[in-house]
């Protein structure tokens, strides 16, 4: 047992108590953490930094404000209801379309079909606080839903894969891009079943995926290859990422980023308390990345120059993550 | 930076902790074992006698110094007397003072000692006895006896084992003869002794102590000699020379003064009566920091109501409960419902019993889970279905106790013991996680929570564990410490080392 921990600690794997300890509360302030915590905030203080996010449709912070729901969906044929202070993607419902023959009744990405009153029930069960990290009340945020893009309908099911980049001090890590499946619901969380796939920063090309802990080459659902698609405006993603520094002053902190068909590269959501699967998707420990950054840490550096920096510093060949074949 | 204000501040915490336990345990003697019980002995004396027409006082000798035991406690039963203790000199009296009394009278008088061996309180230093005037032939006898026995010794110990010797031979020479031709009993024996002993400038007395054995209804005292060898008081047994006190042998007085002293009354009767009994050591502790004026048992729990010190036997263990769910999820890496939910399930279970806790808590979430999900279907805001929630939990915790009882199963009575609040929470937060990860999920949750929760209930159970935190309770200073330091514990958990196995780098 002491062998394993000694081995994972050469190969600069980050544990959960190491990254509580060490990342989150030396890097990341707690005053800073409504930034991230509460989507609303994070929302607009994307906005303000010329970052692309969704655009929002309304919020709901009250059960009183409950029925406006039709008013603020009247004319939207899709959108995303999300708790504001929600984690790990719970609460969150999608709603592609609209029934042709029911009227007020919406299609969901399973394709379901749900009722308004279905609708207007879990709202005021995300304003009631069920889904907020604290149980307190909460506001839910109605917002664009992004039409994703077809580079990834054949490796994900149902739902929108997302891009997580891992931005330390300011300077991109680490990134992976999660692809829904029919378990875990059209959701893009690794712990609820989604595939993971390291991305090559330097390259923006995906590597090996993995389910739960193993590696599968191929999505599960649909059975295309997973490996060696690049991401596109992977220098965008970079840059806006590494600007979340500025945005929300935490060190250490998790950008989630979706691609748009229409309206390229939008910042979903940040978390400052990023999981590890990551260091699985990529096979690789983020420890010895973070040590490099470290050294070279540049204070002057804006976003561009330090999203560079990462493209250039952590290639999947030379960061030794596992090689394709 | 902050690591190292934590381990100072975890050394500071251990070191007070280890040094209050260590002073407790070692100088005031609280036991680290659980029941332990320390011999103590009730003496008992009683006097009878005939009260005469006028006012009567008793005077009863009592133990002073007493070599090799500690008080405990001393009382009197005396009816219509009035009691009070009266110091001569270095010895103590109990008197017993009544201005009429009619008819035969008993006066007891009682103390409770136990064998404490770093009581040496020793007597004073006597000075140099001046010799004795003695009337002819007795004085000449004593004179040669001394100059005999000065001849066969060197010193006052010495002298005193040679006299002891010779008076003890089964044909004493004439002088001896001379010297014990009036005495009768063996008190008398050893005074005359003394009288030699003080003819050859030697500091001597009688002293009677009391043998202790259980269960004596009528011991009386037995004569011992004392004698100073200018520098400590020693005992020799004036039957074999040898010089020592014997085993459980309790000193009640010293000097040649009587036992009892009754004036105004007559046919006086005095018995002893020896007790052995047990009694708990945290007893004799308290007293022994009494005696040492010690503050520290004053603040221990020992000195609350035995109601609120039942409480507290239970409220010290959950630090235990809380370092042992601090190891389980931060060391182990175990995911459980809330924080220290499973410690309270865990008290739960100290009511009920272990088999029959998990049985019915088992039974009560999973029945509570099914219900929760007919509400699922209602659309209840969040306040209302959790208040929903516990009103079921009440009724089933109500259910199971009726049906049990009727079908003869008590068990089920000790349901009501649950914190339902606590299995209403579990309910509800199962129930979410379920909707949101998934059945395995939530039963991994669910699990984990039973596993840290009957983990806690076993060492939280332990009873030595119990009394030791009771009886030292800054031994929770050091699982503070503990705590301490594992919140600053960045390795690995246990469950990441199988998470990450595939990370380790090829070499």
């Amino acid at each position: 047992m002491l062998q394993t921990a000694r081995l994972l600690r050469e190969s600069g794997v980050l544990g959960i108590n190491e990254r509580n300890a060490e990342f989150i509360m030396r890097l990341n302030p707690r005053h800073f953490f409504p930034r991230v915590d509460d989507k609303a905030i994070t929302k607009a203080l994307a906005i303000e930094a010329g970052m692309p996010v969704p655009e929002l449709y309304g919020s709901i912070a009250s059960q009183a404000e409950v029925r406006h729901f039709s008013d603020i969906v009247a004319d939207r044929e899709s959108f995303v209801v999300k708790p504001a202070c929600g984690s790990g993607g719970d609460g969150i419902v999608v709603v592609t379309g609209r029934s042709k023959r029911k009227a007020a009744s919406y299609r969901l990405a399973n394709g379901l079909l749900i009722t308004g009153n279905e609708i207007e029930h879990h709202i005021s069960n995300v304003v009631g606080g069920q889904y907020s990290l604290s149980g307190n009340p909460d506001t839910a945020l109605i917002e664009y839903c992004v039409q994703f893009d077809p580079l990834f309908a054949d490796v994900s099911y149902q739902g929108v894969p997302d891009i997580r980049v891992i931005v330390y001090r300011g300077y991109p890590v680490m990134s992976m891009v999660r692809l829904p499946t029919r378990n875990s619901d059209g959701k893009a969380n690794l712990h609820q079943g989604a595939v993971g796939a390291g991305i090559d920063l330097s390259t923006g090309r995906t590597l090996r995926g993995v389910l739960g802990n193993d590696v599968v080459d191929e999505h599960p659902d649909t059975g295309a290859l997973i490996s060696g698609l690049y991401i596109p405006q992977w220098d965008f993603i970079l840059q806006a990422s590494a600007r979340s520094y500025e945005v929300t002053g935490l060190g250490y902190v998790g950008v989630d980023i979706v691609i748009d068909r229409s309206q390229g590269p939008m910042i979903l959501e940040m978390n400052a308390r990023p999981g590890l699967n990551i260091q699985i998707a990529n096979g690789c420990g983020i420890l010895r990345r973070v040590r490099r950054i470290d050294e070279i840490f540049d204070p002057t550096a804006d976003p561009i120059t330090r999203a560079r920096v990462a493209r250039q510093e952590f290639s999947a060949e030379v960061q030794g993550a596992l090689a394709l074949e | 930076m902050t690591t190292r204000y934590v381990l100072v501040l975890a050394g500071i915490l251990t070191l007070i902790g280890l040094a209050m336990f260590v002073y407790k345990w070692q100088v005031l003697g609280l036991p680290v074992d659980d029941n332990q019980e320390t011999p103590t002995w009730t003496v008992e004396t009683t006097i009878g006698f005939e009260s005469g027409p006028g006012s009567i006082s008793v005077n009863l000798q009592i133990p002073t110094l007493t070599p090799g035991f500690a008080t405990l406690d001393e009382f009197s039963v005396s009816r219509n007397f009035a009691f009070g203790l009266n110091y001569v000199g270095a010895d103590r009296e109990a008197q017993w003072t009544v201005r009429r009394a009619d008819g035969s009278q008993t006066l007891y008088y009682r103390i409770i000692v136990y064998a404490d061996p770093d009581n040496d309180q020793s007597d004073i230093t006597p000075p140099l006895p001046i010799p004795p005037s003695i009337n002819e032939p007795l004085r000449t006898a004593v004179e040669m006896i001394v100059a005999d026995v000065s001849e066969h010794s060197a010193d006052a110990a010495s002298f005193t084992a040679v006299l002891l010797r010779q008076i003890n031979t089964p044909s004493p020479n004439p002088n001896i003869e001379l010297l014990l031709a009036e005495a009768t009993t063996k008190a008398a024996v050893v005074r005359q002794i003394t009288t030699v002993l003080a003819s050859a400038r030697i500091p001597a007395r009688i002293i009677h102590g009391i043998p202790l054995q259980d269960q004596q209804r009528q011991v009386q005292p037995v004569p011992w000699l004392e004698i100073h060898d200018g520098d400590r008081w020693r005992y020799f047994n004036p039957d074999t020379a040898i010089e020592g006190l014997p085993d459980n042998f309790l000193i009640w007085w010293r000097g040649s003064e009587p036992l009892v002293r009754v004036e105004g009354g007559s046919s006086v009767e005095t018995n002893f009566a020896v007790q052995r009994n047990l009694i708990d050591t945290v007893a004799i502790a308290e007293n022994r920091a009494d005696v040492r004026q010690s503050r520290l048992i004053d603040f221990s729990l020992f000195s609350l109501p035995i109601k609120t010190q039942a409480v507290y036997g239970v409220l010290l263990m959950i630090p235990i409960g809380a370092l042992i769910i601090t190891i389980m999820r931060n060391v182990i890496g175990i995911d459980t419902f809330g924080t220290f939910m499973p410690v309270l399930i865990a008290l739960a279970f100290r009511e009920t019993q272990l088999v029959s806790g998990i049985v019915l808590f088992t039974f009560l979430v999973a029945l509570g889970l099914s219900i929760r999900f007919l509400l699922e279907r209602l659309r209840l805001l969040l306040v209302p279905r959790l208040s929903a929630v516990l009103i079921v939990v009440v009724l089933l915790m109500l259910i199971t106790s009726i049906i049990t009882h009727q079908l003869g199963l008590e068990m089920g009575l000790s349901v009501a013991l649950f914190p339902m609040v606590i299995i209403a929470m579990t309910i509800e937060r199962m129930s979410v996680l379920w909707e949101e990860r998934g059945a395995s999920e939530a039963m991994r949750a669910g699990l984990g929570s039973m596993i840290v929760a009957i983990l806690a209930y076993l060492v939280m159970g332990m009873s030595w564990l119990e009394h030791l935190i009771f009886t030292f309770p800054e031994l929770l200073l050091i699982i503070l410490a503990v705590v301490l330091l594992l919140g600053r514990y960045t390795g690995y958990r246990v469950s990441e080392l199988k998470r990450f196995k595939a990370l380790i780098a090829p070499k």
